[in-house]
């Protein structure tokens, strides 16, 4: 579990297990004062759980993306879209799970390394196609982008080399043009 | 913006002149035909209390408390149909609304409260009286505003009220800093609001409508279960009219009460918790449940899994996430009530529900509401008289506890706007400064505050106020030296261990004389009818009535919270505690069922 991830669990007891699915939810919200903390306060207040959040300009000034991983059954995410859509500065609500759509996370992970590992950590780093951005005599910053899966995977092979630190973005979506009809 | 711009805006345009922020904001809520505002001054709000000094057009009511002052404007909008006002200084003055908005926001009031703030570029410094209220109001608000440029102020008006009072109505804070409020600009009110992502939805989906009509046709059992939305929705008619057609029965929530009369047949008076025994049989046992503006809120349904669990469900609302938050309905209706009821009226049929009428009718002489009436005063007889003595022409604003559970079983209301109360929040303290409220906005009924002894301490500043404008309220203390409902709470599940539940009162018939208010006392049966009567003949403006009544007494039927009508107490007789007078006679009424009540009987003590 990432550790973003243990920090948001906040998993509503009576709810099984089985019924959990995990939905990506894309928001686009006017740039007004307080507007992210609204949504991640109705987060918090209405006990939802959230694996990632991540918020960026568009190409529309006025506007920005949020990009939500959150969990629960059917009627709580249904119930999550719904209070959404309440919020006064939200423009658009769209649950991506239902839809075909690309999906990445970036990460940045410093590593350590000596000169017995550091050839080990950059092959690695090529078989993920990640980058490596920084380096000093006893560590390795590496750059990996991709999906959530990806991710997960090349730091589950970076742990032994021990992390020193690590940033995520958290997942961001768009809805892919093509529905399947092509 | 430039002043061409301005011009180009309309009619609402004063010329060249340039105003200030607190000259816009008299004009911008006298544009919004604000006739009453309660508030209290400060040094934030200093400025616009000048821009207000000079204009009649809006009564500015100076509450004792910026607490009295939301609870005053929720009054005035309950009784009404139109936004309450709050004008409140920044920090304290700004906090102290907190308890009066969230309460606003869980019974669905439009409220716009307007804060002063410390000037911009203060926010953040813990400048005095600074207090971050668009935060702290963040969930408690449908929505709100800091203003940070003059330029927004009328526009940022226009939109607190379109947002408050449109689709489901509720609490809007507008914060309002010093400096901006000093700034000039150029004044035009807008005429429209433009919000990208908010439209409520009022016209109920056609094809969802039908689908309400079969299942509604096809029932034998079926159940008409409302709540506050019809009253918010002005659709008493449309229900009433769509009741009549079907030959269906009604239940009501406490907010629901004077939806429909409950002197007719077909009403069975309120359901949950503490509703009737056959309203709770009746929903329990139904075909079809049709649920009007109500929420399913957890006093009502109990356990959720086994409310009204063979029926099939219809819920018509105006917000789209109040369906399906806590019972999976089979026909969701998003829209108005009074629109959609008017559609659906058009496509049933009258149903044959002779035989579901008649088992109501047994349920309801078998469990009628009952209370056994002796020398002690009981608090369901202070409410059936109340009821009788004024036919149910009377506004009603209860506080919270028993007194308010007894009010809603006996009182009978029988007319939309005339129950005011605190469901959802369920704030002790509220009737009084609400009770205020009301008179500001209706003086063509009596306006009657009823709060137990603990509840009208938390508010009773407002007596001051309610003096100083010789408002005709008609103020009732039901004293039972306890906090009620949580003793009767203890009493049944915690062992009778009374943990902090018995007041020390004051003298209340000295207190309020103190205000400079008439008041009486009674603490014989035999003497409540005198001094209701009495109380209601008054009118050279407030009069006090503190009730003494029975120390231990339970509000029944009851439902234990979470449980089923599996579950459901009947009045014992005589109940437990040993509070009943032996030898009383036992009062006994049904909703709809007017003949059978013995509110005109000459009511003698040790009857």
């Amino acid at each position: 579990m990432p550790p973003s991830q243990a920090m948001l669990n906040t998993q509503a007891s009576g709810v099984p297990d089985e019924k959990v699915k995990r939905h990506t939810i894309s928001i686009l919200v006017q740039n007004k004062f307080g507007a992210f903390n609204r949504i991640a306060g109705m987060f918090a207040a209405k006990g939802y759980n959230i694996d990632s959040l991540s918020v960026g300009p568009t190409e529309d000034e006025g506007v920005s993306r949020m990009t939500i991983v959150a969990r629960g059954d059917d009627q709580i995410i249904e119930q999550i879209t719904k209070q959404l859509n309440k919020l006064i500065d939200i423009v658009k609500v769209i649950d991506l799970t239902f839809e075909s759509f690309v999906d990445r996370e970036l990460v940045l992970v410093k590593v350590h390394a000596t000169n017995d590992t550091r050839p080990e950590i950059m092959q690695i780093a090529e078989i993920f196609r990640a980058k490596v951005v920084d380096i000093s005599p006893r560590t390795l910053t590496l750059e990996a982008t991709g999906s959530q899966q990806k991710v997960d995977a090349i730091i589950k092979m970076l742990k032994p080399y021990a992390i020193k630190e690590m940033a995520r973005t958290g997942r961001v979506a768009l809805k892919r043009e093509f529905q399947g009809e092509v | 913006m430039s002043r061409q711009e301005h011009e180009e805006e309309g009619p609402a345009t004063a010329g060249g002149r340039l105003m200030t922020g607190a000259e816009i904001f008299v004009r911008s809520l006298i544009a919004e035909n604000v006739e009453v505002l309660f508030g209290y001054p400060g040094g934030a709000t200093i400025g616009v209390y000048d821009a207000l000094h000079d204009i009649s057009d809006i009564n500015h009511v100076l509450t004792r408390h910026e607490q009295g002052a939301t609870h005053a404007a929720e009054g005035y909008s309950k009784a009404t149909g139109k936004p309450g006002v709050v004008l409140v200084t920044s920090g304290p003055g700004a906090t102290n609304t907190v308890t009066g908005i969230a309460d606003a926001m869980m019974d669905s009031i439009p409220l716009v409260v307007f804060s002063g703030q410390v000037p911009l570029r203060l926010i953040g410094n813990d400048a005095f009286q600074e207090a971050d209220i668009v935060g702290i109001t963040r969930p408690i608000t449908k929505h709100n505003y800091l203003v940070r440029d003059v330029r927004e102020l009328a526009q940022t008006i226009k939109e607190a009220f379109y947002i408050a009072t449109s689709g489901r109505p509720g609490p809007v804070l507008v914060d309002l800093p010093k400096d901006v409020m000093a700034q000039k600009t150029h004044f035009a009110y807008p005429q429209s609001v433009t919000l990208r992502n908010y439209a409520p939805i009022l016209d109920g989906n056609i094809r969802q409508i039908r689908k309400a009509a079969e299942l509604i046709n096809a029932a034998s059992r079926p159940v008409l279960y409302v709540g506050g939305g019809t009253i918010l929705s002005n659709a008493a008619a449309e229900l009433t009219a769509l009741a009549r057609k079907l030959r269906c029965p009604v239940t009501t929530t406490l907010h629901g009460l004077g939806s429909y009369p409950e002197n007719d047949p077909l009403a069975m008076g309120m359901l949950g918790m503490h509703g009737t025994w056959y309203s709770n049989m009746a929903v329990h046992f139904c075909d079809v449940l049709i649920a009007v503006g109500a929420r399913f809120d957890d006093r009502v349904t109990g356990n959720v899994e086994a409310f009204a669990a063979e029926a099939k469900k219809i819920h018509i609302d105006v917000d789209p996430a109040a369906i399906s938050k806590n019972v999976k309905v089979d026909v969701p209706i998003v829209g108005d009530v009074k629109r959609v009821l008017t559609s659906l009226l058009e496509l049933v049929n009258p149903l044959e529900t002779q035989d579901w009428l008649r088992t109501i009718d047994a349920w309801k002489d078998e469990h009628p509401l009952r209370y056994r009436n002796g020398d002690e005063i009981r608090t369901q007889y202070v409410m059936q008289k109340l009821g009788e003595i004024t036919e149910g022409n009377a506004i009603v604003v209860t506080d919270v506890g028993q007194h308010q559970m007894w009010a809603a079983q006996f009182f009978n209301f029988s007319h939309p706007r005339t129950h005011i109360t605190s469901g959802g929040l369920g704030t002790m303290g509220f009737s009084l400064p609400a009770a205020m409220g009301a008179v500001f906005g209706r003086r063509d009924l009596p306006v009657i505050s009823i709060s137990g002894d603990g509840g009208f301490q938390m508010n009773s500043q407002e007596m001051a106020t309610i003096v100083q404008h010789r408002l005709p309220v008609k103020i009732i203390v039901i004293n039972n030296g306890f906090l009620g409902m949580v003793r009767q709470w203890q009493e049944l599940f915690w062992r009778r261990r009374y943990s902090q539940v018995e007041l020390a009162n004051p003298d209340f018939v000295r207190l309020a004389e103190a205000y400079g208010c008439t008041a009486y006392r009674a603490t014989r049966t035999s003497e409540v009818e005198d001094v209701l009567r009495k109380a209601m003949g008054h009118t050279d403006g407030p009069v006090f009535v503190e009730f003494v009544v029975a120390k231990e007494d339970n509000v029944y039927p009851m439902i234990p919270a979470g449980q089923t009508v599996n579950e459901m107490i009947d009045t014992p007789d005589p109940a437990p505690g040993g509070h009943e007078t032996a030898g009383g006679r036992i009062e006994t009424v049904e909703k709809g069922k007017a003949r059978k009540v013995s509110v005109h009987a000459p009511v003698t003590s040790n009857a």
